[in-house]
Formats: structure tokens, sequence, C-alpha cells
């Protein structure tokens, strides 16, 4: 059996919860409420984060450009997408939602822009 | 002199949401003067997400939020100057500002709000010994090197202060290769959202000493290392419990204070407290027509609540635009001696007590006020399991149990104006915490 601690981020309560988990059985207790029994089971079976950068962009009126995956990604891909990141740049005019990155670290999920860069006059 | 119905102090995300709200409220002559070379203020180097939740009901990042107001804006076409520092505010409204553009130009406004937001408490104002070498920067700074002009700032880091801008910045550096070695924070407790806690921290394995503090900061030329100290009850290093770490940087992220110059200047009343300006439900300040909102008038931890706060102050100064440009019609016809449609007003204070710092808006007009009144306000501790109160002259009107209560996250309640219905006489509103 693989015990876990974890802190409900659901409210600023913050309740201190520990997943037991057994097999294919998942308990979640100290919880005080519904929501951290949720955030506990999505926790522990697939932790995901949105990761959020900024790329160099060359030809605009600023020199970088803040990115995001376009939506959360497994949390253990977190430093191989952030290495596609360091290597990647984009080429101005960039708008929001720009796709930088079109498949980022086999996740199958986008790195987009965040903010629109105009190109140099 | 030329002439605007509002001048909005600060382009931020304050600034826009109260340009934005002014002109739905039918004002057309508003200009925003923005000092930055582009409009949004912190959020442009706020590059993670987290911030719409309340507003848009989605998540976004700073600059995506940021670009939603710009375009708000834009869509008005609502006046700016960028690059455009403000340099004195006088009791007539006439604000003096400095561009490379027009040189010295001064305008007279008929209202000003003001939404200059705030800035890091600095090292100079910690008292940590030590020379002064290169790789201690406030949290901010290092975000916008890092996020905005491509920087990396540094390699082997201690952050002292767990506020929010902390946490970010200590994930911020893991992503991008730094080691952070330990997150320092003098008080007992963190003074940043537990989200950020848990997602900047814990994810990263990012130690958390609380009740501890930077005592000595070694290097001449750069940061070599810094010495941390555990603290007392009364926040004094405890000799014999110094620790070691060797680092190359040292971010501060020690509170943030909101820029006032220009609100002292004009000599409106200031909150110890909040160190922002006092303010009536219409967040006007004591003088009249001069209305202030977001950071500059108590530090926020959500823009959602930035923005909501904001778009009231902008509907409030419209309409004092509205009822003064009423009441000059009216005169030349009979003299009046209230403002048009305006019945006298009762301000009534309203008072922090018992572990609560302060309330926003401090005093609120029963007579005058919207339907309901949002009252933000902090708390001085952690604290469990205890009731908000408010009461009126004494009586108990509401009473809310709190799980937890803590100072950095700001709570709010909302006063309704049928509530004071009974209480026509009413001469003060208290907020405070109670156990049972």
């Amino acid at each position: 059996m693989e015990v876990r601690e974890l802190i409900c981020i659901g409210c600023p309560l913050g309740c201190p919860l520990t997943v037991r988990m057994e097999g294919s059985e998942i308990s979640v207790t100290g919880n005080t409420c519904k929501r951290g029994e949720d955030y506990a089971k999505k926790e522990v079976l697939s932790p995901t984060r949105i990761v959020t950068s900024s790329v160099p962009v060359k030809g605009g009126v600023i020199g970088m450009v803040s990115v995001k995956t376009k939506s959360d990604i497994p949390k253990d891909k977190i430093f191989q997408v952030m290495k596609e990141i360091h290597e990647a740049s984009a080429q101005a005019p960039v708008a929001i939602g720009d796709v930088i990155i079109p498949d980022c670290a086999g996740t199958g999920i986008p790195v987009i822009a965040t903010k629109a860069v105009e190109a140099k006059a | 002199m030329m002439e605007h119905d509002i001048v909005i102090i600060g382009g931020g995300p304050a600034g826009l949401a109260a340009a934005v709200a002014a002109r739905k409220a039918g004002i057309q002559d508003i200009l925003i003067l923005e000092r930055d070379s582009c409009l949004g203020g912190i959020l442009n180097q706020c590059i993670h997400n987290g911030f719409g939740l309340h507003t848009f009901k989605e998540e976004l990042t700073g600059p995506e939020y940021a670009a939603r107001y710009i375009a708000m804006a834009e869509e008005e076409k609502i006046p700016y100057r960028l690059n455009t520092m403000v340099i004195d505010i006088s009791k007539e409204k006439e604000v003096t500002f400095i561009n490379r553009e027009e040189g010295l130009s001064t305008v007279k406004a008929k209202a000003v709000i003001l939404a200059m937001g705030c800035r890091e408490r600095p090292r100079g104002a910690l008292n940590i010994p030590g020379y002064r070498p290169a790789g201690i920067y406030s949290a901010g700074t290092a975000q916008r090197l890092m996020n905005i002009e491509g920087y990396s700032v540094g390699k082997e880091v201690v952050i002292l202060g767990s506020g929010d801008i902390g946490l970010i910045m200590a994930r911020r550096m893991t992503l991008e290769g730094a080691k952070v070695k330990v997150v320092a924070e003098l008080m007992p407790y963190s003074g940043g959202l537990k989200r950020n806690i848990v997602q900047c921290l814990d994810d990263y394995g990012i130690p958390l000493k609380l009740s501890h503090t930077v005592v000595d900061i070694q290097g001449k030329e750069r940061v070599t290392g810094i010495t941390l100290a555990e603290v007392g009850p009364d926040r004094k290093p405890i000799p014999g419990t110094e620790e070691h770490y060797d680092c190359d940087t040292l971010l501060l992220s020690v509170g943030l204070i909101p820029e006032n110059e220009l609100s002292r200047g004009i000599g409106v009343t200031m909150s110890p407290v909040t160190s922002g300006p006092e303010v009536n439900d219409c967040l006007e300040t004591s003088q009249e027509g001069i209305f202030a909102c977001g950071n500059v008038l108590h530090v926020h931890d959500l823009v959602d609540y930035v923005s909501e706060e904001a778009t009231l102050a902008g509907r409030n100064a419209a309409a004092y635009v509205q009822a003064m440009e009423k009441s000059s019609e009216e005169e030349s016809g009979e003299e009046s001696g209230e403002k048009a449609g305006k019945k006298a007003g009762h301000q009534v204070p309203l008072k922090a007590e018992n572990g609560v710092r302060y309330t926003v808006p401090q005093t609120l007009d029963i007579v005058n006020m919207q339907d309901s009144v949002t009252v933000r306000f902090r708390v001085a501790d952690v604290y469990k399991d205890r009731y908000i109160t408010v009461s009126y002259d004494g009586n108990t009107v509401l009473r809310r149990k709190k799980k937890v209560l803590a100072p950095g996250e700001m709570e709010q309640i909302v006063l309704k104006k049928e509530s004071f219905s009974d209480y026509p006489e009413l001469k003060n509103i208290v907020i405070r915490t109670e156990v049972e």
C-alpha cells in the first residue's frame, strides 16, 4: 500500500490530506469536503499542470514573448516541456494563441503565445 | 489649459477597468496617463496562469488578462498617453505630467482616479547587514528581468519572504534551470496564497522555512552566500541557529507598498494601516472628486478584485462628473445647496477591531449608497474556527463562520442597504473576528 500526504488547494483552508492507494482502491482522509477528495484522487492518479515561460522573439518591438501550454500537461513532463521551450523562438508579428511548438514533449499539447508582439517597423 | 472630464493616473489593470467603466457610464472625455511604454502594468511580467477565474470564468496568464482589458479600452477608443510620468496633482485637480513629446504640461480634470499601483519593499527597509554586492534583487525586479528582458538572473538562489511574487519566482527560476535552495519567511505563516505554496514550492521540493530570516549577506562583488537564522516570537534572530547557504542570488519578496507620493501631494487623508488613501463607499478620497482603486488603495492578492473595485471607482467618478454638470446647469435657474439628485448623506465610519486590521472602504454613506457595498479587509494573524461579525451600534447584524482566516488572503463581506433601514441614526459599523 502506498500512502501520500498532500495539502488540498481547493480553498484557503488547505486541509492536510492522506491518500492511501491499494491497487485501484484509493481512500482519502483528512479532507473536510468533497472537493478535497476529488483533488487528492486527481493528484495521485494523473497530476497535471499548465506550464508558462517566455521565449525570444525575432524582429519584434520587444525581445521576449510569454508562452504557455495550451492546456495542462502531465506533471512529470514539466522539465521536458521546459527543455523544448528553451530551444524555441518566435518570429514577429506574434498574436495571442499563435502556436510556438505544435506538440510539446510528445504530450500532443501545443505551446502557444500569451502576448501579442508587433513586428519592428 | 486642456480640460478633461476624467483623468486616470496609471494604465494597469485598475486604470483600464476604471476607464472602461467610466466610458460605459457615459463619459466621453477620459484620459489615461501611463509611465511605462505599454498598457497593462504589472500583468505584463506576470506570465504565470491563475488570473481571471472570477472575471472571465477561465484561467488566463497575466498578459492575456491585460490584453482583454486593453482590447476593451481600445474598442471604446479611450485616449491614453504612454511614457508619461505624472509629477503632481493639485487640490483643484490640475494634473501635471512630463513626457518627451509635450515636455511639461498640465491638464485640468473634473474627476481624477488614482490607479498607480504599488511597489516592492526594498532591501534598504530591512536592515540586513553585509556589503552591497550584485545579485540581490526584489522578486518583482527579477521577474521583469527574466520574463520581459530575457536575462537569467542567477543560478543558486535563496528567497527571503514568502509573498506571492517570491513563491512564483521560486518556481520560475527552477524551471529556468536555477537551484532554489530555500524560501525563508520571518513570520510563522506564509504571506502568500496556499495554492502558490503547493504549486510553486512543494511541486519542486523547495523548502519553506517559517520564522527564519537572513542575518548576513556574504560577497563583495557578487553574492557568494547568505546566513539564515531562526527568529523567536519577538522576530529577533536566536543566537546559535545560524545556517549558511552558498548562493549567487538573493531575492526579496518582503511586501508591497501602495505608491502614494501623488496622493500625499494632494493632501488626501491616508490610512496608516493600508498605506493607501482613506475612501468612502464610492471609493472617493477625502478630497472631493478624487477616487482611488487597485493596489494604490490597498494591496490585493487577485487582479479580479482589482478589476471589480476599479469598475466601481470608474462608475462613481462618472456619476460625480454627471452630477457636477447637472448642478451647474441648475445653478443658473435656482440656487441649490446640495449636489443635484443627491440627498444629504449620512457617513458612518467602519471600524476594524479584534483581529481585523483594516477595512476598505473606511466610511459608508447609508443614505446614498448602492443597494450593496463590498467591504474588503485583512486579518492580523492566522485564525482557525472564528466568526467574522458585523455590528451596527453594538447590535450584531451579520455573523459568518470561517474555518480559516489568514493575513495572506483578503476577505470580503457584502453590506446591503436595506440592512440599515432600522438604523437611521447609526454611529458606527464594527467588523471584528470572534472566537465563539
